[in-house]
Parts: C-alpha cells; structure tokens; sequence
C-alpha cells in the first residue's frame, strides 16, 4: 500500500546543505506494523514526515495506495492528509482549549461532515480508547497517556488508512507506554497499517518489522516476532 | 462563503479562540473601540453645534442683505462729500423693479420710545413694518397674528409686541391681546406677541407697528430707516447686494466709487462663513475618528500578528488534520472582522452615551450651545461598513503569515 523509491531529501543550512535522506526504499504491505529506528539525525523523523505529506522529498518515488504523491499543492495535501493519514505525535499536540470530544471531531470537522454527525462519530472513538467518560474534559486535566489515547482516537476519527505516529511513547512512562502500545497492537489486529518512529528498542520489538536508519540510508529492514504489550499491562 | 458565515461551527472556534484568552481580546478591541468612541462622539457634537447654529439663523431668510444710508465720502455733480444719505420708498421700488434676483424687499424704519402701559413703562425700539417682514425674519407668535395689508391700508394703531416687552408691560399670564399701550401718547392696540428671536440681526426689535402707521406718527414721509432684501436661492446675495448699491448710488447721485455711502450687513456671506466653519469641523471630526479607527484596526492586527505567532503549533495541528490554508485564513479573518465589528459595536453604544451625556449637560434650554446632537444611521452604518473593510484587510495579514509557515516547521515547534 506504499511504496518509496530513492528517496532524496536534504535541508539547506546556512550555505552547505545537510543531505538527510540518501535514497530510501521502503515497500510496506497492508496491516503491517512498522517501527522505524535511528539515533537522532538519521533521518527517521524526516522520513515520517515525508511520509505524511508534511514534508516534500527532493527526489524520488512515493505512492500511496496507488496514488503517486508528487507536486503537491498546499490545499492537496490538506485533503489527502485528511483522508489516508492519522497522526499521533510524541507530546500529543490536543488542542488546548477544546475538549476531549471536540478533539477528536476536528479532523471530521475539515471533512465537512455535519455536526451531529461528527459528535456521535468522535464519542464512538473515544469510547473505543475507553474515554468516553472524558469526553467533556480539556486536555489539562487528562493524564499524559489519556491525552495520548485522546489523540489516538482523533487520529483514527477520520478512518485513516495509515497511522503515523512520531515517538508516540516518547513522553510516557514506561507502564503507560506498554499501555498505548498494547492499544496500538490492537489497532493493528483489526487490520489498521501502522508506521511510527521511535528509539527505545522494547517499544520497536512490539512491532512486527523494524526499520534501521542510519545516515539517511536504511541499514537494516527485517521482520521481528511481535513481542505483545499486553503481558507487561 | 454564506453557509460557513452561518454555521454554528464557526462561530464556535471563534468563541473558543476568545474565550482561550479573554484579557488579550478585550486589550485588542480597545483600539478599535476607542476610535469609534471618538468618531461617534466628535460627529455628534460637530451636529450639535450646527444644529445650535441652524437655530440662530433659523428665524431668518439667509440669503439676505440688509442696506441703509451713511454719509458720503467723496464728491460728486456739485455735491460736496459728507452729505447724509437717506433712503426712500421710490428707492426701494426701484431696486426692487431694476435688480435682478430680488426675492422680497423690505423697507423698514425703526425708532426708539417710550412706552406706557398703567404704571408700567420702557423704552423701546419701534419698527415701523409691511406684513412681508414675516417672510424674511419668520416670527414665532405666541398669541394672535402679525400686521397685515388692511392695517397699512387704513394706518391702523395696532401693535405686535414681543415677549421681552410683554413681560415688562404686563402683569404675569395677563392676556396682551386687545390691550392698549401707550407709544409717544398714542394708544396702540396689541394685536399679536411673538417670541423673541435667538439672535437679533439689526437693530432691537420689541414692537412692531404698521409702516404706514409709523410714518404718519413720526412724520417720516417717503424716508425709510434701511432695507432688506432677500434673494432668489439660485442668485449670489452678494452679486444683488452690489447691483443693489450702485443702482442706489445712481439715483442718490453719489460717486459710483463712493464706499461709505450705504452700509450694509450681508447675512448670506456671515452664514457662508459659519457654514464653511461647520463643514471644516466635520472634515476634521471625520478625519481624526478614521485615522483613530485606522489605528485601532491596525492595533487588533498587530495583536492577532502575536496571536498567531503563539498559536503555530495548533495551526500546525490543524493543517496535519486537513485544515487547508484556505480554512485557516479564512478562520483568522473571521476572528479579526469579528473582533473589529464587537470593539466598533460597544463604541457605538457608548458613543451614543457620550452623545446622551452631552446633551443632558449643554443641551437643554433655549440657549444651548448642543442642539440635539446626533449621529444619523446612515454615518453609523457607513462606519461599519468602514469597520468589517478595515477588519478583512488587517485580517490577512496574520492570516497569510499563518500559512506561511510549512505545517512541519509548525508542528516542530516546542
């Protein structure tokens, strides 16, 4: 369902320019689980954000469930973001001021789905991450792993067919990560495909394929026996 | 655009934004508020004074010109200079048959007596006077009426007296009408008393007598005290004011050049100047309320610049949910129209307090300085129209500089 051919992407810093990603090739197959390691400046995060349609490659092939993603307009990429992308990011980014509830019905929102519509589809997510009772609640009074499920269900609100997710453990302890990861895992038995980014190598060995980078190439693309979260819950 | 201006979610995120931060937006509409504070207020006062102007010119045909004799100032055809000059009824025909323009001419005399009613008695100015006079300088008649044709006709002795004079000759809520007062040993007959004027163009006005009347008591013959003319609305008073003169000057026989020979007060001119003072003022008023308002829109710009500035990052969530830059812009405009329409409303309102305010200090009584003052619907609709222009157009700038940040570099931002 994606597909990356040499993939070329380098940033401009002062007068050199700093070559991140030298050539990556990465097929991945519906319902995998993917995690893809580095130290930091490996290119990892910049991949993923290639990926995600946030970041636009130099060179190079990416295709999207059939569709070559290339040349992008602004308003192009807002759409497809919003159709095939779930996000989940490191520190959640909730939008403060809103409710758990409103959260997760904003990218339904920018769908232009109808207001009841999207309420009732929101509180069926937030019930699946087994937050409905939160529903009504601002990002600040919800634990950090609450925020993080809060932002997992807006991420699959609008039924994604890829989750990105960038370190999605990176601010949790390690109990509440086992949590989220356990979700995820669940996430990926339902069949969702699922890419995400991260260091720590329990939370790597949760997926079932990791993906090493080192200095914009990849090094290491193997399959690993999915070590489930559940046990450690 | 119509069903995103009504849609309940919009207003919605706009609330929140608000809500998110209510000292910042309030700081922000203060701007914008104060200027139209400011405009409401300076234009309701400038209408207050030309309404209060409009009052003391109201009693009175403006496009008019009053002219009298002096002496003159040179020779001419054997007359020595510093002959008196005095004005007839046969002048005063001819100008009114010669000079082109000539709405109404009035030939006045005026003079100065004692008055005795009882044991009552005052000095004052006697006008000897043609029902016309009521066209030029409009009397405001408490009781009866004015004197009309049959009382020159027949040199009648009834008087119209004024309020001032009515208060010294008659005992409070006596009713003047029929009465009898005594001027220079006549008895005169009150037929009419009229409010007094807030101005008085001319010499004193208490009493008003039959022209005819006047001559015959005081001997008068043809000789009349001064004239006033009025002009047709589409000729220059000042243009009939010299026809007036030298045609005057002509049958008087004084030297063409001759400036000293006949006075004059034009009323047209002096209301010109008062007007063109009027005008200047509203040009200012206007001119200092939108460059105020300018500088609050400018002000809800600057902050809405800060504004987001912090919000990148949800602006950057936003746009990796799907926002495109086309809905954030519009979002952001949004808030800033808002905001401006909000911040000018209250001005408005309290604008019209401040109108209120002054009228209760310096609008009351006859006297007032503020007639009225006010601010027609059309100049508060005008200004905000004014408001939601200035409002987009600030609006974008932020607006733009929100999306011109790459959703990335948004979202890296810790």
């Amino acid at each position: 369902m994606l597909k990356i051919h040499q993939l070329h992407k380098s940033y401009a810093i002062g007068d050199s320019s700093l070559h991140v990603l030298k050539g990556i090739d990465l097929n991945v197959e519906e319902g995998e689980m993917v995690a893809i390691m580095g130290s930091s400046g490996s290119g990892k995060s910049t991949l993923l954000n290639i990926i995600g349609m946030l970041d636009e490659a130099d060179s190079g092939e990416y295709i999207l469930d059939e569709l070559p993603i290339k040349n992008l307009t602004e308003k192009k990429a807002a759409v497809y973001r919003n159709k095939f992308l779930g996000f989940i990011f490191q520190s959640f980014n909730l939008i403060n001021y809103k409710t758990a509830l409103e959260n997760v019905a904003l990218p339904l929102y920018y769908q232009g789905l109808k207001r009841k519509e999207r309420q009732e589809k929101a509180l069926f997510h937030l019930g699946k991450v087994g937050l409905a009772d939160w529903a009504k609640h601002l990002p600040k009074e919800l634990s950090g792993g609450q925020k993080q499920r809060v932002a997992i269900a807006r991420a699959l609100a609008a039924n994604p067919k890829l989750l990105l997710a960038d370190e999605p453990t990176g601010a949790l302890d390690t109990k509440t990560s086992y949590d989220i990861m356990a979700f995820i895992q669940q996430l990926n038995d339902e069949g969702k495909t699922i890419l995400m980014v991260t260091h720590e190598e329990d939370i790597a060995n949760m997926c079932k394929r990791i993906v090493r980078l080192r200095d914009g190439v990849i090094m290491e693309d193997k399959k690993v026996n999915q070590v489930r979260a559940e046990q450690y819950v | 655009m119509f069903k995103f201006l009504f849609d309940r979610d919009t207003w919605q995120e706009v609330f929140d934004s608000f809500s998110k931060n209510k000292l910042r937006s309030i700081l922000t509409m203060v701007g914008v508020w104060w200027g139209i504070l400011l405009l409401i207020g300076l234009l309701g006062s400038a209408r207050g004074l030309e309404n209060s102007f409009n009052r003391l010119f109201g009693s009175f045909a403006t496009n008019s010109v009053f002219v009298w004799g002096q002496s003159t100032s040179k020779p001419f055809k054997g007359f020595q200079e510093g002959r008196q000059v005095s004005l007839s009824l046969t002048d005063a025909k001819k100008v009114e048959e010669n000079v082109e323009g000539i709405e109404f001419l009035v030939p006045r005399n005026q003079n100065q007596a004692s008055v005795v009613r009882n044991f009552l008695s005052g000095n004052f100015g006697i006008n000897g006077d043609y029902p016309l006079l009521d066209q030029v300088q409009k009397k405001k008649l408490i009781h009866g009426r004015f004197i009309n044709q049959n009382d020159i006709d027949d040199n009648k002795k009834v008087v119209v007296i004024s309020e001032d004079a009515y208060k010294q000759l008659f005992e409070k809520d006596e009713m003047p009408i029929g009465e009898y007062i005594e001027i220079n040993k006549i008895n005169f007959k009150v037929i009419g008393m009229f409010e007094n004027g807030n101005v008085n163009m001319g010499p004193t006005s208490d009493m008003h007598i039959p022209f005819t009347t006047f001559q015959q008591i005081y001997n008068q013959g043809d000789q009349i005290g001064w004239m006033m003319i009025t002009g047709k609305p589409e000729y220059d008073i000042k243009q009939i004011e010299e026809d007036a003169k030298l045609l005057l000057k002509n049958l008087n026989k004084i030297h063409p050049k001759d400036k000293r020979a006949f006075g004059s007060f034009n009323l047209g001119k002096e209301f010109d100047k008062v007007t063109g003072f009027l005008i200047g003022m509203q040009f200012l008023t206007w001119f200092v309320g939108i460059a105020t308002l300018i500088a609050g829109v400018f002000a809800i710009g600057n902050i809405l610049l800060i504004t987001v500035k912090e919000r990148t990052k949800e602006i950057g969530v936003r746009r990796a949910l799907g926002a495109t830059p086309f809905e954030i812009k519009r979002q952001i405009v949004v808030e800033a129209v808002f905001l401006t329409i909000v911040a000018g409303l209250f001005g408005i309102i309290t604008g019209g307090w401040i109108l209120i305010g002054l009228d209760a200090a310096f609008g009351q009584g006859d006297d007032a300085t503020i007639v009225n003052a006010s601010v027609s619907i059309g100049v508060v609709f005008i200004a905000l129209v004014i408001l939601v222009i200035l409002g987009t157009l600030i609006g974008l700038i932020p607006a733009f500089k929100a999306t011109s940040v790459k959703p990335i570099e948004a979202l890296r931002e810790e």
